[in-house]
């Protein structure tokens, strides 16, 4: 009988021990929220400076933008405008070429070969390919851009530039095999990964059934595929392109060691010069530019820069959680 | 097939075998597309198969024992700049940082949604949270890093000068936000493993009159071992990989600097390299111009990242792919 109220303390200790861990766990998860709004003030604070002096014509074109930055690393404004004037339509357009072509070429590979991995590999080719995948998403971008400087890169320069068509262009820019082509073939490699791994995920949990059915209609294997299997897993098609969009964006390293390192305005007007033209991406730009010295106006471009990226990722991560709600809908995962 | 096989009892000398699918009955458009799949599938195993080749001929050929046990020197001649000593530990101490903190926190935060998520709302804004972290570029991670830890709050994670302005470039800035990095890796992965826990396991615990916090402690955390240690390969390899991050708050020096004091401390505070940014310093893009140095280098790399990758392997049974069986009777 006396142990009584001691057991009651005891088990109100240790209720109170459990909400103490949630209350802690829940801290947590709570410091990552904290953590984002920190990020998205500093960076937009420090982003302010350069947006504000060039208004909305900081996305637009109007000069090279290593110059630009030059003239902000040497203190001496370029002739007509503030110190922090800055043009980024040569990186944003950089951005978008390499991005566009990148997520669509990786698309196709990406179907095809999850295709490939679901339905035709026999076992022992499916044991391998598993690995295989995993393998490429694993591989450093640094590796990837090494390997692209070294050996793609210089074999472009070689096969697939002519002496003639370097001339045409000899006098506006430099063509090295460092270019448009070498940049969007290892992006494309280095994001094929994650979009086969999600969509062949996808294609393994459309309903059995459904594939027998159609089966069963004397449908063949591949218009089965086509008709069933693919638009069973459209959704998760839009969520690896989010995705693979998402890491396209953000990819530095690789692409500031391959892409020739010039904000050239690759044009498609010039035919297929065009796809042996330099281009240069924000975050190549940021990692190329940027010392480390806080408050300057190269900073203040820099963050501006990053602060694109920024909210492009959080507007990516949104458009994933919208592809996943209508998934929902669709019952399928 | 061997049941079937019994009743069907062939007669003696013949051997039944399931009859191979044909694609010789379809339209040619279709026979095309199922060709280009095997294309497809056999040249993505062919690039994989040369990426590795190719690092490792040219690793193997730059490689030697010297390299690991010296520190990189500032020379311009190939010869004389050393080895890849103080990267290797850079990328030891880095990785160490990095899991050490996100390992827990990820652990933590995944449990928290998974055994929690109360107040529903702000369980959901969390996960859309990691989300929207697992996005974020990590050279805008290092901007931000670079701005968060040279504030005065921070002193004590990197060198000072005298005038009283906080570097904020150390192995140990860097190492934390290597863990923001990882963080969502290993969220990702726990979380996936908790969720896949059948619902008896906790009822069972609950019945015995355990709370949820002991629930969690002794029967779902050591059940889901293997997806906890995934994680953390997935968030290593993650952090191993990273060079932006290194790039931006380590700067371009290969060589270890301490920031004074103690000695690990120093090194903790100081600034270095990792075999990453060892790699991108010497390759043609960055300033140190000796490609074989960076193909050695790179090669560690690739290795450490490959062994990895086997870890993950064995530890994840691999995606169980289900599929039609085509080869059925008809």
């Amino acid at each position: 009988m006396a142990a009584r109220p001691e057991r009651r303390a005891a088990l109100s200790r240790t209720v109170e021990a459990d909400k103490r861990v949630e209350r802690t766990l829940g801290a947590c998860a709570a410091g990552v929220l904290a953590l984002i709004a920190v990020m998205l003030v500093t960076v937009l604070v420090n982003a302010w400076p350069s947006f504000s002096a060039n208004g909305l014509s900081w996305f637009g074109s109007g000069g090279d933008p290593v110059t630009q930055f030059a003239a902000m690393q040497t203190d001496t404004p370029l002739p007509g405008h503030s110190i922090d004037y800055f043009r980024a339509w040569p990186l944003l357009w950089g951005l978008l070429l390499t991005t566009i072509f990148a997520v669509v070429i990786a698309l196709v590979i990406s179907t095809l070969a999850a295709i490939f991995i679901t339905e035709f590999a026999p076992t022992p080719v499916r044991r391998v390919l598993d690995p295989v995948v995993r393998l490429l998403a694993g591989v450093p971008s640094v590796i990837y851009g090494l390997v692209g400087i070294l050996a793609i890169a210089p074999w472009v320069n070689e096969h697939l530039i002519s002496n003639a068509r370097r001339q045409s262009v000899a006098y506006v820019v430099q063509l090295s095999g460092a270019d448009l082509t070498t940049a969007t073939l290892i992006l494309t490699v280095m994001i094929l990964p994650i979009m086969i791994a999600l969509i062949a995920n996808a294609l393994a949990s459309v309903p059995l059934s459904w594939r027998e059915g159609s089966a069963a209609l004397g449908v063949n294997r591949w218009r089965t595929i086509q008709r069933v299997s693919l638009r069973g897993a459209r959704p998760a098609i839009a969520a690896a392109v989010v995705l693979a969009t998402a890491r396209a964006l953000g990819e530095a390293i690789m692409l500031a060691m391959v892409s020739g390192g010039r904000p050239f305005n690759a044009n498609p007007l010039d035919g297929l010069t065009f796809f042996f033209e330099p281009v240069e991406t924000p975050a190549t730009a940021i990692l190329k530019e940027f010392g480390g010295e806080t408050g300057t106006p190269v900073a203040h471009a820099a963050y501006a820069l990053a602060a694109v990226l920024l909210f492009s990722a959080a507007l990516l991560s949104f458009a994933g959680w919208a592809v996943r709600q209508s998934m929902r809908s669709y019952g399928a995962v | 097939m061997a049941s079937t096989q019994l009743l069907d009892a062939p007669p003696p000398g013949t051997i039944a075998r399931p009859k191979r699918e044909t694609t010789a009955a379809w339209p040619l458009v279709d026979r095309l597309c199922h060709a280009v799949c095997w294309i497809t599938g056999i040249g993505l195993c062919l690039v994989a198969a040369w990426i590795v080749l190719y690092m490792l001929v040219k690793g193997i050929s730059a490689l030697n024992l010297k390299l690991f046990v010296e520190s990189p020197a500032p020379s311009l001649r190939e010869r004389q700049s050393g080895g890849f000593l103080d990267p290797l530990i850079g990328t030891f101490i880095i990785t160490a940082i990095g899991v050490g903190i996100a390992a827990p926190v990820g652990v933590g935060i995944a449990t928290w949604l998974t055994e929690y998520a109360r107040p529903r709302w702000l369980a959901r804004t969390v996960e859309s949270g990691i989300e929207t972290l697992a996005g974020v570029p990590s050279i805008v991670l290092a901007l931000f890093g670079l701005l968060i830890f040279a504030r005065g709050f921070f002193s004590f994670l990197s060198a000072s000068t005298n005038g009283g302005s906080v570097s904020g470039k150390s192995f140990l800035a860097a190492g934390l936000l290597m863990a923001v990095l990882a963080l969502p890796l290993i969220v990702g992965t726990v979380r996936e493993a908790l969720l896949q826990l059948p619902s008896r396991t906790r009822e069972a615990s609950f019945a015995l009159g355990k709370t949820r916090a002991t629930t969690i402690r002794h029967v779902l955390l050591p059940s889901i071992r293997p997806g906890i240690a995934g994680g953390v390969v997935l968030g290593m390899g993650r952090i191993i990989g990273d060079t932006a991050i290194i790039v931006v708050m380590l700067g371009a020096a290969p060589k270890l600097q301490g920031a004074g004091g103690p000695p690990l401390l120093s090194t903790l505070r100081g600034t270095g390299s990792t075999l990453t940014s060892y790699v991108y310093g010497f390759s043609p893009a960055g300033e140190g111009n000796s490609p074989h140095k960076a193909y050695a280098a790179a090669f560690v790399l690739l290795m450490i990242v490959l062994a990895l990758n086997a870890l993950v392997t064995r530890l994840s049974r691999g995606l169980s792919l289900g599929s039609v069986d085509w080869t059925a009777k008809q």
